[in-house]
């Protein structure tokens, strides 16, 4: 019952098979005419469950994604100031939030001292913050790639993001060049890589006899991976070659947010919050796509545009994080499936709440990435696996799943 | 309302549909039969514009393969044999896909939208369900869903294809009563595929009969159903019978009980 109290929450008006509880709610919200009539027989159920009056819209409730929202919202914020209270220089919350306060405008007057200022302001937030960005991007990403190809095996490397970013990045670190240019190079990198899996997959889905795009999503899947293939080949090749520099690239495909700067932060920034934005946009139409691409179509969907739209603005977010995280595994498949399985599966809340929960996941790992054996560092994938995985299977296990959420 | 000229499809080197000509009208019912593989089911998808196919399409007036997907779901709703039923989504949200036409891209739907959901919802008596989710419907209640989501297009043309073949025979007869009723009261050009010919015969205003991608026959129900020529296309075992009130059953007789009967005792 508790869980799924939440989705009859959400609606506002009369809903059809409203638990007996809600009854004010129903005579409160139902026209006066029919009021009488639910207040002569408000013991009954039944009477409950019939929505009041039979005039329009009331009956079809809106998907409202606004509590789950404020609760993931919460757990960033949480996660945000426990981000930047814990680390190795022992600040207290307080002492945190007014070092935040006084490089704000229109501050109170504070006593803080300029080292905490610094710890909290050049080290602590940049880290805290790229943290938000590229969490919500790998969540968020991957919540619109398992929309789009209706499978929820779907990442956001999928495409072959990942191999092309770490090709690039291997390829910068090889040659010696200023290590300033890793970022641009896995970006270049990741987006070349899925721009020749699209092509590739599109021009492959065209050659079938449907002039819809029927077969395209899986022959986009194959050429993913053969693109991912050969870039992770040539990318291994060149790693053997210069084995000095092993340990330096496989550090860099683990991932971290250790070297996280403001500059990191403004550099992504943009990308991030068109790609976000975008993925927003699509919302409704990726809840079209859920009935198939031959339904949707036949409901009025350009499924190749919109396919285009999605993974274009995905790639940019995804790229512009991983140019700056490395390849941090899991977060864009276990977020997206655990809001899946606990706030429903309509994309107007998914992929909302999963940038959101993906930004505070991913936050609260690199916290235990950088505490667990301080003054060391576990990388962060190793943490978005261990204890992502049993989060996942312990939402997976949960009596909302068991009923095939 | 919808007319084809010379539709021709292949897959491949197989010509699945082969110069197909006809048309729907207004308040029209034409019902699509024809053995397995005849090519019905191509046609309504050369018709719903999910196939290529040379010939064309005119719905309205209007040239469907110069249309873009929006404006082609404002002029054809399509009721697939399978539709695909996310068991989770609620029912008003199912009804609510219908609406994508009319829906600006990028853009949420309006109170008109959710009006016209809920009187399409009232009109099919799914009013009760509207919250419910899709896995908890029977056959014949989602058989409701999935044609208040066409009707939810507001389209002037219905596509069903084969609309009832997975209900009983009671539930088959109220889908297609309702199917009749919209039709009239919204004077909808209706094209479906029926396999049950009796069904055919009693629903559709003409039938066309397909066979191996090319029409058989079209006309009234009483010259399509006729026994030779349904033998010539379903086999000898098709019989026709006339019932007092003009109606036409189709029935099929089997051939040899008794050697049945004696391969089941020994």
């Amino acid at each position: 019952m508790t869980a799924t109290a939440p989705r009859q929450g959400r609606g506002r008006g009369p809903a059809a098979g409203a638990a007996p509880e809600s009854r004010d709610r129903h005579q409160a919200a139902s026209p006066p005419d029919n009021g009488s009539l639910l207040a002569a027989d408000s013991r009954s159920a039944d009477t409950a469950a019939v929505p009041a009056g039979s005039s329009g819209a009331a009956l079809i409730r809106r998907i409202r994604p606004g509590r789950a929202i404020a609760i993931a919202s919460a757990a960033l914020i949480v996660a945000v100031i426990l981000g930047t209270a814990i680390g190795p220089a022992d600040l207290s919350v307080p002492q945190v939030l007014d070092a935040i306060a006084v490089r704000l405008p229109w501050h109170p007057h504070l006593a803080v001292s300029a080292l905490d200022t610094a710890i909290v302001w050049q080290i602590r937030l940049p880290r805290v913050i790229l943290g938000v960005l590229v969490g919500s991007m790998l969540a968020g990403g991957g919540a619109a790639y398992q929309g789009v190809f209706r499978n929820p095996l779907a990442d956001p490397y999928l495409l072959g993001v990942a191999a092309g970013a770490g090709l690039g990045a291997t390829f910068v670190i090889v040659s010696g060049a200023d290590p300033a240019l890793t970022p641009p190079a896995a970006f270049a990198g990741a987006v070349v890589a899925v721009a020749l899996t699209y092509l590739l997959g599109a021009s492959a889905g065209r050659g079938g006899e449907p002039a819809g795009a029927r077969s395209a999503t899986s022959s986009m899947l194959l050429a993913g991976i053969a693109v991912a293939a050969m870039l992770t080949a040539l990318q291994t090749y060149l790693q053997e070659q210069h084995t000095q520099i092993l340990a330096y690239v496989y550090a860099w495909i683990l991932g971290g947010l250790s070297a996280a700067t403001w500059s990191d932060v403004w550099l992504i920034l943009p990308y991030v919050a068109v790609s976000a934005i975008a993925l927003l946009a699509h919302r409704r139409l990726l809840d079209v796509l859920r009935v198939g691409e031959d339904e949707a179509a036949t409901l009025g969907v350009n499924v190749a545009r919109l396919r285009l739209a999605v993974v274009v603005a995905a790639t940019l977010g995804v790229a512009a994080a991983v140019s700056v995280s490395g390849l941090i595994g899991f977060v864009g498949i276990i977020v997206p499936h655990a809001v899946r399985m606990t706030a429903g599966p309509s994309y107007r809340v998914l992929l909302p709440v999963s940038m959101i929960g993906g930004a505070a996941f991913l936050v609260l790992a690199d916290i235990v990435a950088r505490t667990a054996q301080a003054p060391a560092e576990v990388p962060i994938g190793v943490i978005t696996a261990l204890i992502g995985g049993p989060f996942f299977l312990f939402v997976l296990t949960s009596r909302r799943a068991r009923l095939g959420l | 309302m919808l007319s084809f000229d010379d539709l021709t499809v292949r897959y491949g080197r197989v010509v699945a549909l082969d110069g197909v000509s006809g048309g729907v009208a207004e308040s029209e019912w034409l019902g699509l039969i024809g053995p397995n593989g005849a090519g019905k089911t191509t046609l309504l998808n050369a018709i719903a514009q999910l196939l290529a196919s040379a010939g064309n399409v005119i719905i309205g007036g209007q040239r469907a393969n110069g249309l873009r997907r929006r404006q082609l779901a404002r002029l054809i709703a399509y009721v697939p044999q399978r539709p695909v039923l996310p068991p989770d989504m609620t029912v008003s949200d199912y009804v609510l896909l219908g609406r994508t036409a009319h829906i600006g891209y990028l853009r949420n739907e309006t109170s008109n939208d959710r009006r016209v959901c809920a009187s399409v919802i009232e009109r099919l008596d799914l009013r009760l369900m509207a919250g419910r989710q899709l896995r908890a419907m029977s056959g014949g209640e989602l058989q409701r869903v999935v044609l208040a989501r066409a009707l939810a297009q507001e389209a002037p043309v219905l596509l069903l294809d084969e609309p009832t073949s997975a209900l009983d025979l009671g539930r088959r007869m109220e889908a297609l009563e309702l199917i009749d009723e919209v039709r009239r009261e919204r004077s909808l050009a209706v094209l479906s595929a029926i396999h049950d010919l009796t069904l055919a015969g009693q629903f559709a205003s003409r039938l066309m009969l397909l066979a191996g991608g090319r029409i058989a026959a079209t006309g009234p129900p009483a010259e399509v159903l006729r026994e030779e020529l349904l033998g010539l296309h379903f086999g000898p075992a098709v019989q026709v019978m006339t019932a007092d009130n003009g109606d036409i059953a189709v029935i099929s007789r089997r051939q040899s009980r008794g050697a049945s009967t004696r391969t089941s005792a020994g």
